[in-house]
């Protein structure tokens, strides 16, 4: 028991793994129906996952900076034989915002998602399996295997609900995601066949060694890897699947699928930073302009596309796609103050992308209450039959006719304004929230740098906020101010629950704001020495075979 | 055999890419398909290509590359193939989702307009 305890802390950094797994493997075993206790075991586990998420954020967090890794060996085989798992400062703010996701869009989906489809609950729980796996791992196969089993959720998570819309895009989301893997498998392959490990450290240590001849080889390998990575992170011109996928999902998976985009960007920091930084001799910094211009390219599409889009779901999207570029440019730059900048902005963006998804199926919501329900994703077959239907809207709302100035506004009205607002405000970046102070560092960060491309960056960055801010008031008075008789729509606090801790998460942030930079700093200054990294996975030795000590 | 090799790769990798980019659902299917077996017989090809080679190191033969074949890339094989495998099958089902929805086999679910 002593034993037990004394490790616990240690195995802790697999359980994120584990837990969803095991509880997906017991709701099978359920069968399809007891959707109250399905619901009941998936909230548990979702919420338990997020509480050790943030168990290893702060226990990599109060660690000094020099040594803030916790390294996990799986199978207690020797470090470049067997996988690794390492939670390091960025893996851990990772996990915890896949964890604030995942907890949202599950409860988003308890009023109305969860009947929509059989597996709802199962595939859920894999998804964020495959998610935590792909921030936790440290090896290149493993990362592989990870992506794979997120990516087979999240088909079976696109597809929830049924209907032609969604069917058409899951088939092009997945047949771009397979020709991707199959390049990520190329890429790895390559890397093998020139390092000979597959460990991300021994990569990187190996790498200064590669003899001149073998080098074009491995930029080859390392660019046909990032070129998978760059089509999930959604970068330019490899993302015209992703607004179309995301407005075709339901609103819980959409809310999820605001971090796939950040897996993509995740493996990208985590490979280039690792394997390329500035003294790697012949390959220092190798594929840097393509991020950098990728970056700008994608993050001018994207404030193109929201001001082009007319669909709510849609915008959202593009919104993903810009805030996916603003994160791929900031990497390419290679600079820690810049990095530490753009590692806020990604907490705060996948936040409010989140929340704003679930808020886009309300606001349709809303306004299906007058056009007819019929109208979401142009609707052949698109709204599903659900168990508990609610009593058709407009039935209970013209009774309060008022002969005073005005009417009261419905609760439900103000909650969708207020949340709608928060949510742009953080998006577009406007002050005082989360999104302001992010793109602050990132702005005061890119004056220092001085080179062409840091200035275009630093336009785009203003530019794509006032674009942002434009194409979300104009939404926000469509939905807002031009209605003046409209009825209520109908919300239930289960729906309404998640959008308000996403959006209080993001206040947290700014209330937070030092603590957060200070997090983010260290990280990034972390991620541009990686000597670090691969001497605590190098280090790790397995643990001695001694029957007493072995949990 | 690395020519024999490196011919079967490319001819169906450059099958696959074409099938890929057919707007048929059955031919982009047998295209990823295609593409994968490339892929596998790339990775496979990565580790050392030799005749009568065990991966499997045998009692008092020297665990070396000289008498061994690299194990990693087959095992890796072994894995991308189950995967390839399964998404491939869920792909079809898609496929079939879409033919029963649209009524066609166009990849947009509904024939171009010229």
């Amino acid at each position: 028991m002593r034993a037990l305890t004394e490790h616990l802390p240690n195995h802790l950094l697999v359980a994120p793994v584990l837990l969803p797994l095991a509880t997906a493997a017991l709701m099978l075993l359920l069968g399809e129906g007891r959707r109250g206790l399905k619901a009941m075991f998936n909230v548990l586990s979702t919420a338990l996952g997020l509480a050790i998420a943030v168990y290893l954020l702060l226990s990599v967090a109060q660690r000094g900076a020099p040594a803030a890794f916790g390294v996990y060996l799986p199978g207690n085989w020797p470090v470049p034989f067997g996988i690794v798992l390492v939670a390091d400062r960025l893996s851990a703010l990772m996990a915890v915002l896949t964890g604030c996701v995942g907890l949202a869009a599950l409860l988003f989906a308890l009023a109305r998602w969860q009947h929509a489809g059989v597996y709802f609950h199962v595939l859920f729980q894999l998804q964020l399996m495959g998610l935590y796996g792909a921030f936790l791992t440290a090896d290149l196969f493993n990362l592989f295997v990870f992506f794979e089993v997120l990516l087979a959720a999240s088909y079976g998570l696109l597809l929830h609900g049924g209907g032609g819309e969604r069917v058409r895009a899951g088939l092009h989301y997945i047949a771009i995601n397979l020709v991707a893997s199959l390049l990520f498998l190329i890429g790895v392959a390559v890397l093998y066949g020139v390092t000979g490990t597959l460990n991300m450290a021994d990569i990187a240590q190996k790498l200064p060694a590669v003899p001149a001849s073998d080098r074009g080889l491995l930029h080859a390998g390392a660019a046909i890897l990032a070129i998978a990575f760059l089509a999930k992170a959604g970068l330019w011109p490899l993302n015209f699947w992703l607004p179309q996928a995301y407005a075709a999902a339901s609103a819980p998976a959409a809310a999820v699928f605001a971090i796939l985009t950040k897996v993509g960007v995740y493996a990208v920091l985590r490979l280039w930073t690792l394997c390329f930084p500035a003294d790697a001799g012949a390959s220092a910094g190798f594929g840097g302009g393509v991020l950098v211009w990728g970056g700008i390219v994608t993050l001018a599409f994207g404030a193109c596309g929201m001001l082009a889009s007319q669909q709510l779901a849609r915008l959202a999207g593009y919104s993903v796609i810009a805030s996916s570029g603003t994160l791929v440019a900031t990497i390419g730059f290679a600079a820690p103050a810049l990095s530490g900048g753009a590692l806020f902005y990604l907490a705060s963006s996948t936040l409010a992308g989140c929340a704003m998804f679930l808020l886009v199926e309300l606001l349709e919501r809303a306004r299906q209450v007058e056009v007819g329900p019929q109208q979401i994703d142009d609707g052949h077959h698109a709204l599903p039959a659900f168990l508990d239907a609610e009593p058709p809207a407009g039935t209970n709302l013209d009774d309060n006719e008022e002969a005073l100035t005005g009417r009261a506004i419905p609760a439900a009205l103000v909650f969708l304004g207020v949340s709608f607002t928060v949510c742009a405000m953080v998006t577009a970046g406007l002050p005082p929230l989360s999104g302001f102070v992010a793109k602050l560092a990132m702005l005061s960060a890119l004056l220092d740098l001085q080179a062409p491309a840091a200035w275009a960056l630093f336009g785009l960055l203003i530019l794509s906020g006032l674009c942002a801010a434009i194409a979300l008031m104009r939404v926000g008075m469509r939905h807002f101010w031009t209605t003046q008789d409209r009825p209520s729509p109908r919300l239930r606090v289960i729906e309404t629950l998640p959008i308000a801790a996403l959006l209080a998460a993001a206040v947290t942030l700014v209330l937070q704001g030092d603590a957060m930079l200070t997090y983010a700093r260290a990280t990034a200054k972390s991620l541009q020495a990686p000597g670090l990294y691969i001497d605590a996975v190098m280090g790790a030795r397995p643990r001695p075979r001694d029957a007493g000590s072995r949990p | 055999m690395e020519i024999v090799i490196s011919i079967a790769i490319g001819v169906m990798a450059s099958a696959g890419v074409w099938l890929v980019l057919r707007p048929r659902t059955f031919q982009v299917l047998i295209g990823l398909a295609l593409l994968s077996y490339a892929v596998n017989l790339f990775i496979f090809s990565v580790g050392s290509l030799f005749v009568a080679r065990e991966p499997i190191a045998r009692p008092g033969v020297a665990a070396d590359l000289v008498n061994y074949t690299d194990p990693l890339p087959q095992s890796l094989v072994l894995t991308a193939i189950v995967i390839g495998f399964a998404t491939t099958a869920l792909f079809l089902v898609v496929l079939l989702a879409l033919r029963g929805l649209s009524g066609g086999d166009h990849v947009d679910g509904q024939e171009e307009h010229p």
